[in-house]
């Protein structure tokens, strides 16, 4: 199939619902078809690339940090984004502006810009197709 | 107008009585002459066990309706793959890009 541009608009906040899971894995299943992927994070999704999420122990199971590898949404997006890089693709993500400072989320990793609601005006306008996955 | 609908479903119709509505859209729309997929995800895997709620799945099939149920998340809910309710094909998540790229208009639900 020839490399098209797919535009994802994504709502969830990490580590609250499966949303986010299968959201990241049709973004991981989009890249490795060598498709060029345009991402709007509105709400609670600014928060995905958030630097400053850490992993944690687990008291209840007697895990360290190390054991516990708890998995973070940051590192999904960073790998996602080196894998789009090293094969020449583009993985666009925007983090809605004003959503990012309700929240304070302004510290996000590498590769994460601030836009607002009308780069997913331009992401559907750009692309072949548009997927929004939006909080119920 | 697309002639291609990929109607994706993440709901549990034990959950909410909208989960149901996915499937009665896409028989609405094969009737209209669509082509229409229906893809089920996380929890909206759960009524392609053979019970209750596989009436709708089970009445799409008849209408023609191609029903997909996202291998992982029947792995994750421990549904054997060959036990699914007549009409629902396993598949990787794959197919929603597929269908994407190939211009299918693509809702969530």
């Amino acid at each position: 199939m020839s490399k098209k541009k797919l535009a994802f608009a994504l709502m969830d906040p990490p580590f609250e619902n499966a949303r986010t899971t299968t959201a990241m894995r049709l973004l991981e299943a989009a890249v490795r078809k060598g498709h060029d992927v345009s991402v709007f994070a509105y709400e609670g999704s600014v928060y995905l690339p958030f630097a400053r999420q850490a992993q944690h122990a687990n008291s209840v199971r007697g895990h360290s940090v190390e054991e516990e590898n708890h998995p973070l949404t940051k590192d999904w997006l960073a790998a996602l984004l080196a894998a789009a890089e090293g094969r020449g693709q583009k993985l666009e993500w925007a983090n809605c502006g004003l959503c990012v400072d309700e929240r304070g989320a302004q510290e996000a990793i590498a590769g994460v810009r601030r836009g607002s609601p009308a780069d997913l005006v331009k992401f559907a306008e750009e692309c072949d197709n548009t997927l929004v996955i939006a909080t119920r | 107008m697309p002639q291609r609908y990929f109607l994706i479903e993440s709901r549990d119709p034990f959950d909410t009585t909208t989960a149901d509505s996915s499937a009665t859209l896409a028989r609405s729309l094969v009737a209209e002459g669509y082509q229409v997929t229906l893809f089920l995800v996380q929890n909206g895997v759960l009524p392609t066990r053979p019970g209750s709620r596989s009436k709708h799945l089970a009445d799409a099939h008849k209408a023609g309706v191609t029903i997909l149920a996202d291998e992982f998340s029947l792995r994750e809910r421990g549904i054997a793959l060959d036990r699914l309710v007549l009409g629902v094909q396993a598949a990787p998540i794959d197919v929603v890009v597929d269908a994407m790229a190939e211009g299918a208009k693509t809702i969530w639900h």
